[in-house]
């Protein structure tokens, strides 16, 4: 049977992991090659490296860590930050990157979606939306949370399977950082409208969130950051509760 | 007593092995060298026939798009020497399914070496099948010392509908082959570059051919 997917994820700024609340106040969380060695060891059945560096300096210091990564673990992982164009994902995957995440190109010029998904097959494009609710409806919200986009989120999750999207990431923004749990509406409807795997990110707090997110919420896998670096608690502990509860984990 | 030799051959960690990996338009490389470099061989790319020259293994990787990767291989007689190579060939994903008759993706003709033909996955709750699955049915040397059940790592919307020459089986709304075998071709629909420990040992258990 397909088992559920937990992914932890690394923010990575200028070769550091950083984690911050509501996509602000980062911190420094440690040697991402290192973390991403240890949560493959523990059994995380993928990984996420998301480049949040705005400098060219820092896009240097993080295709290093992509390669350093790659050749350090034998599970999938998945890169993005800021990628907008064919070249930089075929350096990424040439790195040794199994999947790309886009966002805010995506949005600014969906047809990206198609462009990729053709060039290097659906399998590997992951369309990431970041969405806020906003008392009323869920809206997708670009460069890394900063700008409203008035765009309905169930809408451009649609609109970009159809375009070629090999996956959602679905990061709620109105959770991220809480650790009260995922966004479990947003993330059903997106997971129930869209015939592609869904992973549900942001407001991971423990084991029990997981389940819920899996079983209410319909997610494919779900990610979290910092209670995994922070040692909240760990990716075992995880596994071993939704195992309790009947939910298939490798 | 071949077998055996050779067995024997690869125990001797230091002796090196000449190993090529297909290098084409659609091939996930770097997986496969950085997987094979942990355990401590070098594989060497090979972008046209004459590159295959004393190669004792070929793995055959492949992500993508079906179409433009037979294009690429026809491009420059590959599809050709991988057919006659007659030493150990691992097809990895895409790689696996280029070596079947038939794929329904861009509707074309494979290489042949296996009869059973690529079908699009329908009528399953998520394309393209993605993550972790179990593996049962396993039979034959590439399986020496991984367990019924283990889980490995698959990510694709085409797929061999079960066969009997299946040499490992998964199930995704039904069975499929997960694994098959034609003489000294092998194919792994899933990712042993990508599947933790399981994927290590198969990936040694070619080597050790």
């Amino acid at each position: 049977m397909l088992t559920k997917r937990i992914i932890p994820c690394l923010d990575i700024k200028n070769g550091r992991t950083v984690k911050g609340v509501t996509f602000g106040n980062l911190q420094d969380a440690g040697d991402p090659v290192e973390l991403a060695a240890k949560y493959s060891g523990y059994g995380a059945d993928e990984l996420c490296l998301l480049d949040i560096t705005a400098t060219l300096e820092g896009r240097t210091t993080f295709l290093k860590v992509v390669e350093d990564v790659a050749a350090m673990v034998s599970i999938p992982f998945t890169v993005g930050g800021g990628i907008s164009d064919e070249k930089q994902v075929e350096t990424l995957l040439s790195k040794g990157a199994d999947k790309v995440s886009v966002n805010s190109a995506a949005i600014k010029d969906p047809k990206l979606i198609t462009r990729l998904s053709q060039a290097f097959g659906n399998q590997c494009i992951v369309v990431a939306i970041d969405a806020r609710f906003d008392g009323n409806r869920w809206e997708v919200m670009s460069h890394a949370g900063t700008n409203a986009t008035g765009i309905a989120a169930l809408d451009w999750a649609r609109q970009s399977r159809d375009l070629g999207a090999g996956e959602i990431l679905l990061t709620s923004f109105t959770a991220d950082g809480t650790r009260q749990g995922f966004s479990l509406d947003i993330t059903r409807a997106v997971a129930d409208a869209v015939s592609i795997p869904v992973i549900a990110s942001g407001g991971a707090g423990e084991a029990r969130h997981f389940a819920e997110v899996f079983d209410r919420g319909r997610a494919d896998a779900a990610l979290a950051a910092g209670i995994f670096h922070y040692g909240v608690t760990t990716i075992e502990k995880v596994k071993n509760y939704l195992k309790a509860h009947g939910i298939e984990v490798r | 007593m071949h077998t055996l030799y050779q067995g024997c051959f690869v125990k001797q960690d230091s002796m090196p092995q000449n190993i090529k990996i297909v290098h084409y338009k659609a091939g996930n490389i770097a997986s496969v060298i950085n997987a094979l470099s942990r355990l401590g061989v070098r594989a060497s790319l090979a972008s046209g026939p004459s590159a295959l020259k004393g190669a004792e293994k070929l793995i055959f990787p492949g992500v993508g798009h079906a179409k433009p990767a037979m294009e690429a291989l026809k491009s420059t007689g590959m599809d050709q020497a991988i057919q006659e190579f007659t030493r150990p060939v691992l097809g990895i994903c895409l790689g696996m399914q280029l070596m079947a008759a038939r794929s329904e993706e861009g509707n074309m003709k494979g290489l042949g070496i296996f009869q059973e033909e690529i079908k699009r996955f329908t009528g399953r709750p998520k394309i393209p099948h993605m993550g972790w699955n179990s593996l049962y049915d396993l039979k034959g040397p590439l399986f020496k010392h991984v367990s019924e059940g283990s889980h490995v790592y698959f990510v694709h919307s085409y797929y061999m509908p079960d066969s009997s020459h299946a040499i490992a089986r998964c199930d995704y709304g039904g069975a499929f082959t997960a694994a098959i075998q034609s003489d000294n071709f092998f194919g792994l629909q899933f990712h042993p570059e990508k599947s933790g420990p399981a994927g290590i040992t198969m990936l040694k258990n070619f080597i050790s051919l």
